[in-house]
C-alpha cells in the first residue's frame, strides 16, 4: 500500500483546541520521512507538544487528519499505534526493576520469555548498561535512566519513535553526551525520531530538520544549517542561535537586495528576504560571528564607526558589546586567534559585513 | 591546617582552629539548636504522658494488680502461702478467717472482697458477706462455727481460689479474657463451654474490622482515583463531599443511619412501597452485625480516600501515558503500572482503619444489638457496669498487644517508610 519513498507520518489541516475559544495549533501540514530525525522546537506553549502527543493518541485532534503509513490514526488507540515514546521525567516504572521495565512492552506482546530476555539483553547493550537489569530505576544516576528510558522506547522495534523534552533534567555536560549517543542509536538502527525540545543548541545538534514553532504554527521547517543560516522570518532569527537586530525601514528594492535606512542613522544594504514594501519597517538579522572588526577598506558595503562599549573574555572568543547605528547591545564575536584585534572599552571601532549575511525580514514584536 | 591534617590522618581526633576537638566544638553549636527543638516538642510531649501514656500504664497494671483480698484478710492471706492445697486447712487457718472477716466488716470492705472473690467463684459473695455479719460473736472452734455458718468453707474448691486470690498479682484476669480459668488443682483450663465469650468476641471484632477496611477500599478506591485524576474544579467539590460527612458529628451519622435502616425506616419503606418485599418481609437491617458494619464503613471510609488520594496524587499521568505507549491496553497498564504504585496508600489506609475499628464503640452500641458488639462494648461494660476493672484492662491489654502485632507485622511486610497518611 505505502511506496517507500511516502512520508512514515502526515499531519494534514490539524487544528487543536482545548478549550473551544483558543487554538494551541492552527492548520499544521507536516510531513515526516521514513528514517528521519525531525525536532520540533519552539518556546513553552508554542503547541510542539500537543503535535507530539495528538501523535502518539494522548490527545485528540479537534480537526483535520493525521496518518501513519498512510492510514489515518486519529481514532486509532494509543497502545495500538506502536510507537515508541521517551517522556520528560523518563516515566520508568518505580516499582519494576530495569529488566522489568524493559520486558514490559514484550510482554504485553505476548513474546516468548527467552525471545525477551534477549531482546531486553540486547536493548540495555546498546545503552551500554548491560549490568543493571536486576536494579531498580531509583538506583540509577539520571543519565542512566534516560538511557533506560530510550531502551525500553526501542526495545520493541517500533518504527517512529518520540521524543518530549528528554534531556531536560539533566546537567549541561551529560545533555551533551546524550545528544550525541542519542544521534548515534537514531543513525545505527534508522528509526524515524520525533522529537521534542525548547533547546536551539540540541535541536540543531541532533536533527536533520527542525520545525519551529510558535503561537500554534509552524515559522520554518528547514535543515539545521539553513535555519541558522538562512532564517526566514524575525522570529526563527531571534530563536535560533544569536543574532543582532537592527530596525529599520525600507528604503527601495533591486534584484533581491533593498536598502534599509536605520532611523537615521545611516543606510544599510540587505538581502531582501521577508521585508515589506518600501517605507514598511523591517529588521534586519546579523549573526555576531560574520562581522568583521576594522575590516580593509572597500572589502563589505556597509562599514560603520562605532564604540566598544563591553569586552567579556569567553576563551575561545571575545563577545563585544559595539554601539552602532543607535543599537547599544550590537555584539560581535572576535575569534581569539593570534592576531586578533586588540580592543579597549570606550575606544571606537570599525564594524564591517556582506550584503549576503544581513538579511531583512519582518519585524517581530515578541508575544 | 596541616596539624589537623596530620591528626586526622594519625587516627586522632580533629582539631577546630581554637585546638578544641572538632567534634566537642561541633556538639556545642548544634546544642542551642537541639534544645530549642526539644522546649517545641515538650507541651505535647508532657500532655500525651500525662492523659495517654500514665493512664494506659496505670490500666495495663490493673489488669494483674490483685490488692483486694491481699489488703483486707491480711491474717488469712498470710498463712494461706503455705498452705499445701491438699487438704482442708487447719484450725489456725480458720481462726485468722473469722478475725479478717470481723474486721473487713468493721472496716466496710467486707463488699470489695466479696464481689472480688465472686468474679472468680461465681455464687460466693453470699457466703462472704453473711459469714462475715456472723464472724465477730464466734467463738473457737472456729472451723467448725465457720462450716456451721455456710458449708462452702468446708470445700477444698472455695480455699484454693482464697489462696490464689490472696496473692497480690495474678494472671487469672488475662486467663478471663482468653474464656479460660483454673481448676480446682490450680491447671489451666477452658471455660465451660457455656460460659466461653470473648474469644469469639475478640474474633467477632477482627472480622467486623477486617470486613469494613475491605468494603472501605473497595467503596474508597475509585474515589480516591477520581480525587487524583480529576481536573481542579470537579476534584475540590468531591474532596467537600468526601470530608463533609467527616466535619459532622460521629453521633449524628451513627443516628440517620438508624433512621435509614430501621424496620420502618426509610429503606425499608422504598423496598415496600416498590414492592421488592411486602409488608411483613421487612428487612432486619440494623442492631445486628450488618449494622454494625454498614455505619463503621460509612463513618470510616474518609479515613481510606485520604491517604490513598495523597499517594496517587504522586503518581504522575506519565506513567500510565508510557505503559499505553509501550503497548499494554488500558487495563493492563492500569493494573501492572498504576495500581502497584498505590500499595502504599492501600497500606496505610486499610491499617489505619483496621486499628480504628477494632477499638471502636460508640457506633456497635448504637446499631450493633446483639450480634453487633465488639470488644469495646464489652470492655465498657466491664467498666461501667460489672466494675471489673481488672477484666477490663485484661481486654484492653490483649487488643493493645494484638494491634502491636499487627503494626509489627504491616512493617515487616510493607515496611512502614512505605506508608502515606497524607
Amino acid at each position: 500500500m505505502s511506496d517507500p519513498s511516502d512520508p512514515l507520518v502526515r499531519f494534514i489541516e490539524v487544528q487543536k483546541s482545548y478549550d473551544g475559544e483558543i487554538l494551541v495549533v492552527k492548520n499544521l501540514n507536516l510531513d515526516i520521512a521514513k528514517g528521519e530525525f525531525l525536532t520540533m522546537l519552539g518556546p513553552s506553549g508554542s503547541g510542539k507538544t500537543t503535535c507530539l502527543m495528538m501523535l502518539a493518541g494522548f490527545e485528540p485532534a479537534t480537526h483535520g487528519e493525521i496518518t501513519l503509513e498512510g492510514n489515518p490514526i486519529n481514532n486509532v488507540a494509543p497502545h495500538k499505534r506502536g510507537i515508541g515514546m521517551v517522556f520528560q521525567n523518563y516515566a520508568l516504572f518505580p516499582h519494576m526493576t530495569v529488566f522489568e521495565n524493559l520486558a514490559f512492552p514484550l510482554e504485553v506482546r505476548k513474546m516468548g520469555k527467552s525471545d525477551i530476555e534477549t531482546k531486553v539483553k540486547q536493548a540495555l547493550d546498546m545503552v551500554q548498561l548491560g549490568d543493571f537489569g536486576h536494579r531498580r530505576p531509583m538506583q540509577l544516576s539520571g543519565g542512566q535512566q534516560q538511557r533506560v528510558a530510550v531502551a525500553r522506547a526501542l526495545v520493541f522495534d517500533p518504527q517512529l519513535v518520540l521524543m518530549d523534552e528528554p534531556l531536560g533534567a539533566l546537567d549541561k555536560q551529560l545533555r551533551e553526551q546524550m545528544q550525541y549517543e542519542i544521534k548515534h542509536i537514531h543513525e545505527s538502527l534508522g528509526v524515524t525520531v520525533v522529537y521534542v525540545t525548547h533547546d536551539q543548541s540540541e535541536a540543531l545538534t541532533m536533527s536533520n530538520r527542525v520545525a519551529v514553532f510558535n503561537d500554534g504554527v509552524i515559522q520554518q521547517l528547514a535543515p539545521p544549517d539553513v535555519l541558522y543560516e538562512k532564517p526566514d522570518n524575525a522570529f526563527c532569527a531571534q530563536f535560533i542561535g544569536e543574532n543582532n537586530k537592527l530596525m529599520g525601514t525600507v528604503k527601495e528594492k533591486s534584484g533581491g537586495n533593498c536598502v534599509v535606512d536605520i532611523s537615521g542613522s545611516g543606510v544599510v544594504h540587505a538581502l531582501d528576504v521577508n521585508a515589506g514594501d518600501v517605507g514598511a519597517g523591517t529588521s534586519l538579522s546579523l549573526r555576531p560571528e560574520r562581522v568583521e572588526i576594522d575590516p580593509p577598506e572597500g572589502k563589505f558595503p556597509n562599514v560603520f564607526e562605532g564604540k566598544v562599549e563591553e569586552l567579556i573574555y569567553l576563551g575561545d572568543h571575545i563577545r563585544t558589546r559595539v554601539n552602532v547605528c543607535g543599537h547599544d547591545d550590537f555584539i560581535v564575536k572576535v575569534p581569539n586567534i593570534s592576531d586578533h584585534a586588540s580592543l579597549i572599552e570606550g575606544n571606537p571601532v570599525k564594524v564591517g559585513w556582506t550584503i549576503d549575511d544581513c538579511r531583512a525580514l519582518d519585524v517581530y514584536e515578541g508575544p | 591546617m596541616s596539624e589537623q591534617v596530620m591528626a586526622a590522618a594519625g587516627g586522632g581526633a580533629v582539631l577546630a582552629a581554637d585546638g578544641t576537638p572538632l567534634k566537642e566544638r561541633l556538639q556545642k553549636t548544634l546544642r542551642r539548636r537541639k534544645l530549642v527543638a526539644a522546649g517545641l516538642v515538650l507541651p505535647l510531649g508532657a500532655f500525651v504522658f500525662i492523659t495517654f501514656m500514665f493512664p494506659i500504664v496505670l490500666m495495663l497494671f490493673r489488669s494483674i494488680d490483685n490488692p483486694v483480698i491481699n489488703e483486707n484478710m491480711p491474717l488469712t492471706a498470710a498463712i494461706l502461702e503455705h498452705w499445701d492445697g491438699q487438704d482442708i486447712p487447719g484450725e489456725e487457718v480458720f481462726a485468722a478467717l473469722a478475725a479478717d472477716l470481723a474486721q473487713a466488716r468493721e472496716t466496710k470492705e467486707i463488699g470489695r472482697v466479696a464481689t472480688r472473690m465472686n468474679f472468680e467463684y461465681s455464687g460466693v459473695r453470699s457466703v462472704f458477706t453473711s459469714t462475715a455479719r456472723k464472724a465477730k460473736n464466734m467463738k473457737a472452734p472456729f472451723k467448725d462455727a465457720l462450716i456451721k455458718a455456710d458449708e462452702k468453707w468446708g470445700e477444698r474448691e472455695m480455699w484454693v481460689t482464697l489462696q490464689r486470690m490472696s496473692k497480690p498479682y495474678t494472671s487469672s484476669q488475662y486467663l478471663a479474657a482468653l474464656d479460660m480459668r483454673y481448676d480446682i488443682d490450680n491447671n489451666i483450663v477452658m471455660q465451660d463451654e457455656d460460659r466461653q465469650i470473648y474469644v469469639m468476641i475478640f474474633g467477632r471484632t477482627l472480622w467486623i474490622s477486617f470486613l469494613v477496611s475491605a468494603l472501605c477500599l473497595l467503596l474508597g478506591y475509585p474515589v480516591a482515583y477520581l480525587l487524583a485524576t480529576l481536573p481542579l474544579k470537579y476534584s475540590n467539590l468531591l474532596m467537600i463531599m468526601v470530608l463533609l460527612p467527616f466535619w459532622t458529628s460521629l453521633l449524628v451519622r451513627t443516628t440517620s443511619w438508624i433512621v435509614l435502616l430501621q424496620t420502618n425506616g426509610v429503606l425499608n419503606d422504598i423496598f415496600v412501597w416498590l414492592h421488592l418485599i411486602d409488608d411483613e418481609g421487612r428487612i432486619q437491617m440494623i442492631y445486628n452485625q450488618m449494622g454494625t458494619v454498614i455505619a463503621m464503613t460509612h463513618i470510616l471510609l474518609p479515613f481510606m480516600v485520604l491517604p490513598l488520594y495523597s499517594v496517587m496524587k504522586t503518581i504522575p499521568p506519565s506513567y500510565m501515558r508510557a505503559a499505553l505507549s509501550l503497548g499494554a491496553n488500558p487495563v493492563t497498564a492500569y493494573v501492572r503500572v498504576y495500581a502497584p504504585q498505590t500499595v502504599p496508600g492501600i497500606g496505610a489506609g486499610s491499617l489505619l482503619v483496621f486499628i480504628l475499628s477494632i477499638g471502636y464503640y460508640i457506633t456497635p452500641a448504637l446499631v450493633g444489638g446483639r450480634t453487633g458488639q465488639m470488644i469495646s462494648n464489652f470492655i465498657a461494660f466491664h467498666m461501667q457496669k460489672s466494675l471489673n476493672w481488672g477484666l477490663a484492662a485484661a481486654l484492653g491489654g490483649i487488643l493493645l498487644v494484638g494491634v502491636l502485632i499487627l503494626y509489627w507485622a504491616y512493617s515487616k511486610i510493607v515496611g512502614v517508610d512505605n506508608m502515606k497518611l497524607g
